[in-house]
């Protein structure tokens, strides 16, 4: 599918408008009285859309985030958003919220054209935005948090205390929650606080509400309510528009789904006439099968030997080797101390019993300067507050670990950090607009291979990356990937730690699975499937190691 | 955190489990208030074994005129601050309103009474303008931007005053009248203190205005979003922080009865120290009235306390300093403590 082919202009079909008749709370996408549409208003049967956004475009400097977008939600419709990082959703969004404004384009909210200077204006239209993370006043009452600015009133202009808090548990119990309108804000769980936002939401009559990833955060049983929710609000004939990354809610809550790329509408379809595999090749434009680099190990010496290594109350007796040109993945679920091991080894925490030896040469305990010496690089997982230092630019965050090799005599010539980080930037392929540009100005990718340049720049003999991916978009996931795969080519020692199973699967030559702080499980990259790594990963099977 | 905040959740009968819980977490709320007057009587009660003069009628009267004063300018300071701002002019305008009363009446005896209220309170009203104009226009951080102002202000009445002292004799028997005199042994300072202290306080709890104070120092960018016109707050919170000052200023000189250049001194940081130590939070977004006069009175008593157990006046500051501090960690501690059972408490149900 290229970008042009179902373009709005060219809808490759029609809405038919109704909306969708069913009760509320049963799964969705069964049932498709919604035939297909693109955004054009042509087709319409007996219900006019209530937001139209045509031809929004947007661009950041020479960044063109939005271009050409047309958009339609009808009142009774829940319709899917989903692209990678970067592909304009979070553009649109704030569109739609009034925070940015368009260069070009037009929206209409029950037909009528508004512009939107603020996001207060937005709000007072009737679009309510819920975020991922909501805003709430901490210090305020649910009830206030609801009606801020909006409070009932009695004589004297006084604020009606006793009409507010019982309207707020009216519109709780019309959504078939309970939650105490007098408690403070402060201390709601997220799924509550955003609650508390949809509430507020309704209180204000909002006829659009966009949901901003609102279940990145959730439990499964908050997910399960916050669609029951959804369903009943899309049942009273509230627009929605449902933003998430993840393909099994989308499908299942939505009737609708649009897809964004590189700021373009790719496609806005039934649900039923689109299957995961089809949205997912939307969202990327290429294959899932290129993702992972093809690669074939040639593994030299042993570059680092963990034996026995143990820290009380993190890991247990955990030992393995790592070659040169050979990727080993430590995989397990959260928690199972995989993250523990990595600072043990490169010095971070102290280890309690245990070796740890790089190139046959044991390591201190404790010491990380002593491993950056010995040779291992370290990626961190948290990037933003481990990996980079935001506020500095690209080339002294690349440059910052090799400053005895940058400097002269202690001082830092002017430039000469350029020079340096000149070289990995374009290695790396780092898309960026100024070398002297802060780490923050830099896309979540770009800001991990700004991480991955700084330690390639030691040339490091064994690199330690920790969720490698994490919150990076899909095309540059694949650029790391590749990245990591050359490494090993050239006869640098990969240790990974990754809780994306195809990653693991796809990346690495060995597999270590860790369980509650032990090994349960090494594997070679041909003996696994996923399957058999969730079980070890659950401490269900525990074979020995090969 | 206490009061204020807490008012519109007010409870209805029924709904049997919010109500016992929210109870709870009131008892928290409301811990700061019940501690500080707790320490307040603990103090006047040891003090007074120490030298039972400290509770004499003149004693308690000197006390409590002194107070109102510092409780009055702390009415406006806890609305600045929690709209997540600080007054650090408070006590260079009451300075200058004051030098400007007693100017006044240094020239013109019988200059009427009322007028040079209304001139103290156009004083304040001008440098709250300028406060709020500052701080909202120019986007600084009010702490700079008041510092700069109270380094402004006090230049100004510097330059005004130079060394010259306005003293009792320049000033009419009637406006001295204001700050002696007495209604059943309580000082009319006392009283008006008492009267401005319950009507912000309910003020502050009924209208839409004040609660949107909360708002915007509880979350500003929430509070934009809610519709909340958050530098028209922030200005207006200054305005009346500004105006206040300036009536205290008058205040000041009716029961000081002479004044110089650097009347009221060091009143900017008593007065952020007394509310702080009442429950106001540094951070905005809640403190109660209440708590910010009660913790006026307990600053001002333990001062006189010192005096009367003959510690040095040296002291002074240090002691006020580190009562700041002290309220400032204890203030931590009991939004911690808030917190963590806030997020045990009162979470939603799915029917």
């Amino acid at each position: 599918m290229t970008d042009g082919d179902t373009h709005p202009d060219d809808p490759t079909g029609s809405y038919q408008g109704a909306a969708p008749q069913r009760e509320g709370g049963q799964s969705v996408g069964d049932v498709q009285t919604v035939a297909a549409d693109g955004a054009s208003a042509s087709g319409l049967g007996s219900q006019e859309p209530v937001l139209v956004l045509e031809h929004a475009s947007k661009s950041f400097g020479a960044l063109r985030a939005l271009q050409d977008v047309s958009l339609s939600l009808y009142a009774g419709e829940v319709q899917g958003l989903v692209g990678e990082n970067g592909a304009g959703k979070s553009t649109l969004v704030k569109i739609l919220a009034g925070a940015y404004r368009f260069e070009s384009g037009h929206l209409f909210l029950d037909g009528e054209e508004k512009v939107f200077e603020t996001t207060a204006q937005s709000r007072a239209a009737g679009i309510a935005i819920i975020f991922q993370e909501p805003l709430l006043f901490p210090d305020l009452s649910v009830a206030e948090n609801i009606f801020m600015c909006r409070q009932p009133l009695r004589s004297g202009r006084r604020v009606d205390v006793r009409r507010m808090r019982r309207e707020a548990l009216a519109l709780f119990e019309s959504l078939g929650v309970t939650l105490s309108p007098d408690r403070l804000a402060e201390g709601l769980s997220i799924a509550d606080q955003q609650l508390v936002e949809i509430v507020k939401a309704v209180a204000a009559d909002a006829r659009v509400m966009v949901m901003d990833e609102p279940t990145a955060a959730l439990t499964a049983t908050e997910v399960e309510r916050l669609f029951k929710i959804v369903n009943m609000l899309r049942d009273k004939g509230t627009a929605v528009l449902f933003i998430s990354h993840r393909m099994d809610e989308v499908f299942a809550l939505c009737q609708r789904i649009t897809v964004l790329r590189d700021g373009r509408l790719i496609v806005t379809k039934p649900m039923a006439e689109m299957d995961e595999a089809s949205v997912i090749q939307a969202m990327v434009g290429r294959d899932l099968g290129t993702l992972f680099p093809e690669r074939t190990a040639s593994t030299g010496d042993v570059v680092l030997k963990v034996e026995h290594l143990t820290s009380l109350g993190a890991f247990t007796d955990i030992s393995f080797e790592v070659r040169s040109g050979e990727i080993v993945a430590l995989a397990g679920l959260a928690g199972a101390g995989r993250s523990e091991v990595v600072r043990s080894i490169f010095g971070i925490d102290r280890r309690d019993a245990g070796r740890v030896e790089v190139n046959g040469r044991e390591l201190p305990s404790g010491v990380p300067s002593a491993a950056m010496e010995a040779g291992i690089g370290f990626v961190p997982e948290d990037r933003r507050q481990q990996g980079v230092l935001m506020n500095l630019s690209i080339e002294r965050n690349i440059a910052l670990p090799s400053l005895s090799q940058v400097a002269a005599h202690h001082l830092v010539p002017r430039g000469s950090e350029k020079r340096f980080a000149a070289d990995w930037v374009s290695r790396l392929r780092l898309k960026y607009g100024r070398m002297n540009h802060p780490v923050a100005t830099l896309s979540g990718g770009n800001q991990q291979k700004v991480v991955l340049a700084k330690w390639l720049a030691r040339h490091p003999s064994l690199l330690i990356v920790d969720e490698p991916t994490h919150g990076i978009d899909i095309g540059t996931k694949a650029e790391v990937h590749r990245l990591l795969a050359e490494l090993a080519a050239q006869g640098v020692a990969i240790l990974m730690i990754s809780s994306e199973m195809p990653e693991v699967l796809g990346m690495a030559d060995r597999i270590v699975v860790l369980f509650e702080g032990r090994i349960s499980g090494v594997f070679s990259r041909e003996e696994v499937d996923q399957e058999v790594l969730m079980r070890a990963a659950s401490g269900l099977a525990n074979r020995a190691a090969s | 955190m206490s009061v204020a905040t807490q008012a519109p959740g007010a409870q209805l009968p029924g709904d049997d489990k919010a109500q016992r819980s929210n109870w709870l977490v009131d008892l928290f709320v409301e811990y700061r208030s019940i501690g500080v007057l707790l320490v307040l009587v603990i103090v006047v009660v040891l003090t007074s074994i120490d030298n039972y003069r400290f509770v004499s009628v003149t004693s308690l009267q000197q006390l409590v005129s002194g107070a109102a004063i510092i409780a009055l300018l702390g009415i406006g300071e806890t609305l600045v601050m929690v709209t997540g701002n600080y007054d650090l002019t408070v006590g260079s305008v009451l300075g200058l309103s004051a030098y400007a009363v007693g100017d006044i009446f240094q020239h013109n005896q019988h200059f009427p009474i009322p007028l040079v209220f209304l001139i103290a309170l156009g004083i304040g009203l001008a440098c709250g303008i300028v406060n709020g104009a500052v701080v909202t226009m120019a986007r600084v951080p009010s702490v700079v931007v008041t510092l700069g102002m109270l380094y402004v202000i006090r230049g100004i009445d510097a330059v005004w005053a130079g060394g010259n002292e306005v003293g009792a004799a320049s000033l009419p028997g009637r406006f001295v009248e204001i700050g002696y005199g007495t209604i059943a042994d309580v000082p009319y300072l006392a009283l008006i203190a008492v009267v401005a202290v319950g009507i912000a306080a309910l003020a502050v709890r009924t209208y839409r205005t004040p609660r949107e104070f909360y708002a915007t120092g509880s979350n500003p960018v929430a509070a934009e979003l809610a519709g909340v016109p958050v530098r028209k707050r922030v200005f207006t919170a200054f305005v009346i922080s500004g105006a206040i000052a300036g009536v205290a200023g008058a205040l000041w000189l009716s029961y000081f009865a002479t004044v110089d250049s650097t009347a009221g001194s060091g009143y900017e940081f008593l007065t952020l120290a007394a509310i702080v130590v009442g429950g106001v939070s540094v951070f905005g977004g809640s403190g109660s009235i209440i708590g910010a006069a009660l913790g006026v009175l307990l600053v001002n008593t333990m001062d006189s306390a010192l005096v009367v157990v003959k510690v040095s006046s040296s002291w002074d500051e240090a002691f006020q300093g580190a009562l700041l501090l002290a309220a400032i960690v204890f203030n931590r501690f009991v939004t911690v403590r808030r917190t963590r059972e806030l997020r045990t408490r009162n979470m939603s149900h799915v029917k």
